[in-house]
């Protein structure tokens, strides 16, 4: 079978099931999305906190460390014999993934403020809070959402695991395809996640423009 | 502000800075500081100038207490600033640095509207301050205000530092080698400005530097600092002409007297007879206000030195058109004269 073959089997077939199709797309969506928001909400104050505490810092990047060693597959099994089947504990397993890259580029980004612009706000009489709020966070906000990013894409990836602990996803298509040998499933499957995963990645892309405000950046290439 | 007078020390009423007895010592032991006492007066520039290391910025940041001290203790307008709000007094004193630290994420107006907004000022006051300072430091409020840090060359960007510090009217400035990271031009350049906004402002300024000559150029006193140790304290005449150790000595270096001769301005030395034409007995005066005159009509003159030029600059001229005197102008008016056998006579009697 030609690949043009393959891909025309894979759209007719996508056509053929678009209701499942919308229900799969949409566990995946959510698996995704609901795991990188937990992760923001939790490693964000972490890494805020773990840039005012030395003992604080050790302990949460080995936290943060210890989950993304463990391989993605592994994961997802660990869970299992926890919380047992269904989405819930696919999203946990998916959220304890995505929390490392969100810490380590809050840390980086708040430990990169330059020092100087740090001390002129001190010395200008801000006091720790208004310095993180104002000066710290904003500036590191294209660093933090680098990391929300590789989250976000990672997880697309990720996600098609949950089908083995019963988390739905594309992965139900992915999966069963491999084992039937039904190329066009498998792909109807994999596509779209591929898109998703560009999708997801361009639109954290444009949220962090707005937020970090695009006037800077253009200043800074015309400075540069 | 916090203007209490509640300690019950004895000092003249217009002094701004006392440090008394100050040591500091760091964490990791190493004696920043010692036993460090002086005072300075409300409304003047005093320069901390001495090599790396040697406490002059460890002295300056005890003032707005991004330090404290180990032992002593310092006074801001005659409260010990242990005794103040650590956030309240900042808010009070304009900080500079030589790294300007501006905010790269906010614009050149939201940079100088910092202090105003912690104060809590409403929106249109901060508004036209930021315009008048923006036009203070001759950059043209229209075009600078909205734009931000990074567009800025050096020189701007640590214009915009100094007017960020001197936002909300602070009663004393910090500048911590505020021109030390500028190419020599532009920090001239910064320096003159500087020292007109100084005329203009009635604020009480501590400055530090390593350069001798900005020291000398900026201050109305000088602290000369050596490891930890404050040396000699004094008006750049009496540093000059009296230097109290021979460390002094070395660091003031041995072009001595003509460092003198650069911080005294003309019209200290010069003696206000009018020469004219009517008057044949000078003539050889006589003969260079003509000269002046014609060079001012062409406008090529170099024959003739301003009042508030300094003295180094009236020898130069005299050396480079080989004569001994020239006429001191101002507003195109000979006002005086100047001659070289005067410059020695000041030097000689000690420069007073």
């Amino acid at each position: 079978m030609g690949l043009i073959d393959a891909l025309l089997a894979t759209y007719t077939y996508l056509v053929a099931n678009f209701d499942e199709f919308l229900r799969l797309l949409a566990e995946h969506l959510a698996l995704v999305l609901v795991s990188v928001a937990l992760a923001i909400v939790i490693a964000i104050p972490m890494g805020v906190l773990a840039t005012r505490n030395e003992r604080a810092k050790s302990i949460v990047m080995s936290f943060g460390n210890v989950s993304q060693t463990v391989p993605t597959l592994a994961i997802i099994a660990l869970v299992f014999p926890i919380l047992g089947l269904g989405f819930l504990p696919a999203l946990v397993g998916l959220f304890a993934y995505a929390l490392l890259p969100i810490l380590t580029n809050t840390v980086a980004g708040l430990e990169n403020v330059d020092e100087s612009t740090v001390e002129a706000a001190r010395g200008m009489g801000m006091t720790e809070n208004q310095i993180l709020r104002q000066i710290q966070l904003p500036l590191a906000v294209p660093v933090i959402f680098a990391g929300i990013r590789t989250s976000a894409v990672l997880n697309v990836g990720t996600a098609y695991l949950a089908f083995f602990i019963g988390g739905g996803g594309l992965g139900v298509w992915v999966i069963s395809g491999i084992s039937l040998f039904n190329t066009p499933q498998l792909l109807a499957g994999a596509i779209p996640g591929a898109l998703l995963a560009i999708g997801l990645d361009s639109l954290f892309g444009l949220i962090e423009g707005r937020l970090s405000g695009e006037s800077m950046a253009e200043q800074s290439a015309a400075a540069g | 502000m916090t203007k209490t007078n509640t300690t019950g020390t004895t000092e003249a009423p217009d002094t701004m800075i006392k440090f008394d007895g100050v040591t500091k010592i760091y964490s990791d032991q190493t004696v920043a500081i010692e036993d460090i006492s002086f005072e300075v007066e409300r409304g003047t520039t005093t320069v901390f100038v001495g090599p790396s290391g040697c406490g002059k910025t460890t002295t300056m940041t005890l003032v707005n207490r991004m330090q404290d001290p180990t032992e002593g203790a310092v006074y801001y307008d005659g409260t010990d600033i242990q005794e103040l709000d650590k956030v309240d007094l900042r808010r009070d004193i304009g900080y500079v640095i030589q790294e300007i630290g501006l905010f790269d994420h906010m614009t050149v107006g939201e940079n100088i509207a910092t202090v105003p907004e912690l104060k809590g000022w409403d929106q249109s006051r901060i508004d036209d301050r930021v315009d008048e300072l923006l036009e203070l430091m001759d950059l043209e409020p229209g075009t600078y205000r909205d734009q931000y840090p990074n567009a800025l060359s050096g020189g701007q960007q640590q214009r915009i530092g100094v007017a960020r510090a001197l936002a909300a009217d602070p009663d004393v400035l910090l500048m911590d080698e505020p021109f030390g990271a500028l190419d020599p031009l532009t920090r001239e350049e910064l320096q003159d400005e500087f020292l007109e906004i100084q005329e203009r402002i009635d604020t009480t300024i501590l400055f530090v530097t390593h350069d001798i000559n900005e020291a000398l150029k900026m201050g109305d006193k000088i602290a000369i600092f050596d490891v930890g140790e404050l040396v000699q304290y004094g008006s750049p005449k009496e540093i000059l002409h009296n230097p109290a150790t021979e460390f002094v000595e070395d660091f003031i270096g041995a072009d001595r007297t003509l460092k003198e001769l650069q911080i005294t301005p003309v019209r200290d030395i010069m003696s206000e007879s009018v020469p004219t034409v009517e008057q044949p007995t000078a003539s050889s005066v006589a003969d260079t206000a003509e000269a002046a005159t014609a060079a001012l009509a062409d406008g090529t003159g170099d024959q003739y030195v301003a009042p508030t030029n300094t003295v180094d600059i009236a020898l130069s001229r005299m050396i480079e058109t080989d004569t001994q005197s020239l006429p001191v102008v101002k507003d195109d008016d000979v006002v005086g004269t100047i001659t070289e056998s005067s410059i020695r006579a000041h030097q000689s009697n000690g420069g007073v």
